[in-house]
């Protein structure tokens, strides 16, 4: 079928290769999906059970469970891995199952490369998860490491964190490269990029803002490690440096990396939201420029993090107005789901439920965020709960929303079987119970005063911390429930079609289910 | 795009799983040498580590470019897979700017913020507060707190040692675009003087930069440890070096490859890559020279 040039011709079309080394020697875009999607869902739930010990000392006033210390660490941990190890390697995964099938590829650009991005994160994230067992402890200065409690005042691991944010940034940085590689030169004859698929877009501008921003991270790690141990300046006024600096270059590379987090699950909520509603996407054009917008603005708008540390009144004032811009094409994309299901044939599977809840909880984080954004008010609410209310909401029912639909979208192309449909939905309205009864309260816990970040706190938030404890217990443990669907729909289950869902497009639908290990050897023709 | 029926998925490879065990182990060795180090505990074990870490990276390289080479010149390759190449390179490429304006920007920040606000200009001039009487100069000859941080008593002269270094770069761009021409007209022996004069410019600039340090530790107390000005000079100067030998190997890899017959006027990306990556590091330190020496 295929004019292979190489030797191996006659075993092209062969399955995958027996034992661990198929995983360890792989240059298959779908083994490597299912590696970063396993990773990140381990990773989800080390970092859960994080966010769980965190919840277990809130739950009433006083010290109860952990030392200050180490709720400290606990609040670092579970966002730095949450942040690397849950919610990217979950969107690399996606991108790496569904890229190739959605452009008609043969596979990924590079597929050695491929496999390397993989495994440098789990080297990096056990050196990174054995600073818990070093002296001193893990890291404790929040996820953000701002200087000089990381540097000045950091424990002697910090240096291993600081290379092990170097391995994942190699990591992020070559699997953007690939992905930008694939879709920029990979595509069936007849894709023209506006024909491409909303997460094909959407990942190829979060691919460019990976690559434009972890180099950055890389630089702000090796000026605090430099400060750490070879005496050099950049955070220490003392020699002429300055510690806002610090949160200068960091944000520079942070408000990106929120979009980074975000882009792609618009980009699935809008393969989702029209295959249920049966009508094509609302404004298909209008999506993509908004999706490059918001990435553009990423780069004026890193100041809004900094409000109250003391930068000129210019720059309060340029980076208030930047950041409400972002509303705009954010309102854009918020309309244009609306409008694909309005008058729509809908229907609620999980995938769709999740994308419904999306994109209500999402806009509800995207207000506050608003809220945030207003300068003279935020000096209210910065560093407080109300702020931990907001980017949960973008990441809960935002980034991981986003993932759970498309888990369960395109987990029957991926597996040949159907999940557990009525499990699924159990799984959905426990999650998002949960999850409001956990991050609901913490908005009025946050306008009430309630610093972030802290293991004890005044006897006036106990009654919400407590519901917001129970909501999250509730949230934890329903993952364990999306574990078992998975699992049972990986073992069997009900025969899937080759496009299960009625009002799917695209061409990983032509493809059967399960996707065969080779597919696109040669491309299909895109009329 | 109409050539899709030739492009060349791998099979398995082990050099991934190997490249990941290198870097981890090499990092974990240079951290363990740093944090042992500074708490006074043995490093030798930690040097081991890193030792190791790094045998195997060399390896790796090895293996895996060889891996691409005997596949390139058994002709797996087809012009889509150059064009996969092309675009790894540049967006590789990019991401080192990147990693470099994250440099710039720190040195930008100090001169116009943080070191005038430090003598009490501008909005932020109450800083002066911490220590009074301290006057913002740039380059920083006194820093705010000499005791800890010793200031530079000079500067490096711009016109002497690096503009001796400019002149060399700027020169060796230029003799590796007449190697890349002679390599497209098939002119060997001309490929391998320019690609050697270029390679030779480069190694006497590594050599200049390197006395460069030596005057500036030994004579002009400009150290990693004198304050913003040493600490914004080294970072930038250092990657800027280190990437001059990473680049110089590149284009030392280039000329063996030459010297064994590889490449055709037609297809030579590994030469072209390793020329843009030259190019880079040239632009590199021109937006150095002008903004770390002369400025």
């Amino acid at each position: 079928m295929s004019a292979v040039i190489d030797t191996h011709a006659q075993d092209h079309h062969h399955g995958p290769a027996k034992g661990f080394t198929r995983w360890l020697y792989t240059t298959n875009h779908k083994d490597i999906g299912s590696m970063y999607l396993i990773f990140s869902f381990a990773m989800f739930l080390l970092g859960g059970t994080m966010a769980m010990v965190i919840r277990a000392e809130l739950f009433q006033p006083g010290l109860q469970i952990v030392e200050p210390e180490f709720f400290n660490q606990m609040t670092t941990m579970h966002g730095l891995i949450m942040v690397f190890g849950a919610v990217m390697p979950a969107f690399v995964g996606l991108a790496n199952w569904m890229i190739p099938m959605m452009i008609g590829a043969p596979d990924m650009a590079l597929p050695r490369m491929n496999n390397w991005s993989f495994w440098l994160l789990p080297a990096a994230f056990l050196i990174l998860i054995s600073t818990l067992f070093m002296p001193g402890g893990a890291p404790n200065f929040g996820w953000t490491f701002y200087a000089p409690l990381s540097t000045t005042y950091g424990p002697p691991s910090t240096t291993f964190f600081i290379f092990a944010v170097h391995i994942m940034g190699v990591s992020s940085i070559m699997g953007a490269i690939n992905v930008i590689a694939t879709i920029l030169n990979l595509r069936a004859p007849g894709m023209t990029l506006m024909k491409m698929p909303l997460f094909v877009w959407t990942w190829l501008i979060t691919a460019f803002l990976l690559i434009a921003v972890m180099p950055v991270l890389a630089g702000v790690v090796t000026m605090m490690l430099m400060d750490i141990n070879f005496g050099t300046s950049f955070f220490n006024a003392a020699g002429g440096g300055d510690p806002v600096l610090f949160q200068h270059v960091f944000w520079f590379f942070g408000h990106p990396e929120v979009y980074i987090m975000i882009l792609p699950a618009f980009g699935a909520v809008s393969e989702i939201i029209p295959a249920f509603s049966r009508k094509p996407l609302f404004g298909y054009a209008s999506m993509v420029y908004a999706v490059g917008a918001i990435a553009l603005l990423s780069f004026v708008v890193w100041a809004h993090h900094m409000f109250t540390v003391g930068i000129p009144l210019a720059g309060e004032l340029f980076f208030m107005y930047a950041t409400m811009l972002i509303a705009v094409p954010t309102g854009v994309k918020v309309f244009n789901w609306v409008a694909t299901m309005f008058r729509g044939a809908l229907s609620f599977e999980a995938p769709m439920l999740f994308a419904v809840a999306f994109v209500i909880l999402f806009t509800i984080g995207g207000f506050s965020g608003l809220m945030l954004a207003v300068a003279p008010a935020d000096f209210q609410y910065h560093d407080t709960y109300f702020v931990v209310a907001h980017f949960h909401y973008v990441l809960v029912p935002g980034a991981i929303f986003g993932i759970f639909a498309s888990a369960y979208y395109w987990l029957p192309k991926w597996t040949g079987h159907m999940y557990d449909e009525t499990l699924a939905q159990t799984h959905f309205w426990l999650s998002f119970v949960g999850m409001n009864l956990a991050f609901f309260p913490m908005h009025f816990l946050g306008l009430a005063g309630m610093p972030r970040r802290i293991p004890d706190y005044a006897l006036q938030f106990a009654d919400f911390n407590m519901v917001s404890s129970i909501g999250a217990f509730m949230f934890g443990a329903t993952q364990l429930l999306f574990l078992f669907i998975v699992v049972k729909c990986v073992r069997g289950g009900e025969k899937a079609a080759a496009k299960p869902w009625e009002g799917a497009e695209g061409l990983e639908w032509t493809l059967p289910s399960p996707a065969p290990y080779h597919t696109f050897a040669t491309p299909p023709e895109i009329k | 795009m109409a050539t899709n029926q030739t492009y060349y998925v791998p099979e398995q490879s082990k050099w991934p799983i190997i490249a990941t065990v290198g870097l981890a182990t090499t990092l974990y060795g240079v951290a363990s040498i740093m944090v042992n180090g500074s708490q006074g505990e043995s490093t030798s074990g930690a040097w081991i580590t890193f030792g190791i870490g790094s045998l195997i990276m060399a390896y790796m390289l090895f293996g895996w470019f060889g891996t691409v080479i005997s596949e390139s010149r058994s002709g797996l390759y087809s012009p889509q897979m150059d064009r996969s190449f092309r675009w790894g390179m540049s967006w590789f490429i990019f991401s080192e700017v990147m990693f470099f304006a994250a440099f710039f920007g720190a040195l930008f920040y100090a001169r116009v913020f943080a070191v005038p606000w430090l003598g009490g200009e501008g909005d932020r001039g109450s800083s002066n507060m911490l220590w009074e009487g301290f006057q913002a100069t740039w380059p920083l000859l006194n820093n705010p707190d000499p005791e800890a941080f010793p200031a530079p008593e000079k500067i490096i002269d711009p016109w002497h040692l690096p503009l001796i270094n400019t002149i060399l770069l700027v020169s060796s761009s230029f003799t590796v675009t007449v190697a890349h021409h002679a390599l497209k007209h098939e002119n060997r022996a001309k490929v391998k003087i320019w690609l050697a004069a270029t390679i030779a410019l480069a190694l006497i600039f590594v050599a200049v930069q390197a006395y460069e340090y030596f005057e500036a530790y030994a004579h002009l107390n400009l150290t990693l440890r004198s304050g913003i000005y040493g600490s914004t000079f080294f970072m930038l100067t250092g990657f800027h070096g280190a990437h001059v030998i990473l680049g110089t190997l590149m284009l030392t890899i280039m000329l063996i490859r030459i010297m064994k017959g590889h490449f055709t006027p037609e297809q030579h990306f590994g030469f072209e890559a390793a020329s843009w990556y030259w190019h880079f590091v040239d632009v590199v330190w021109l937006g150095l020279f002008v903004f770390v020496y002369v400025l």
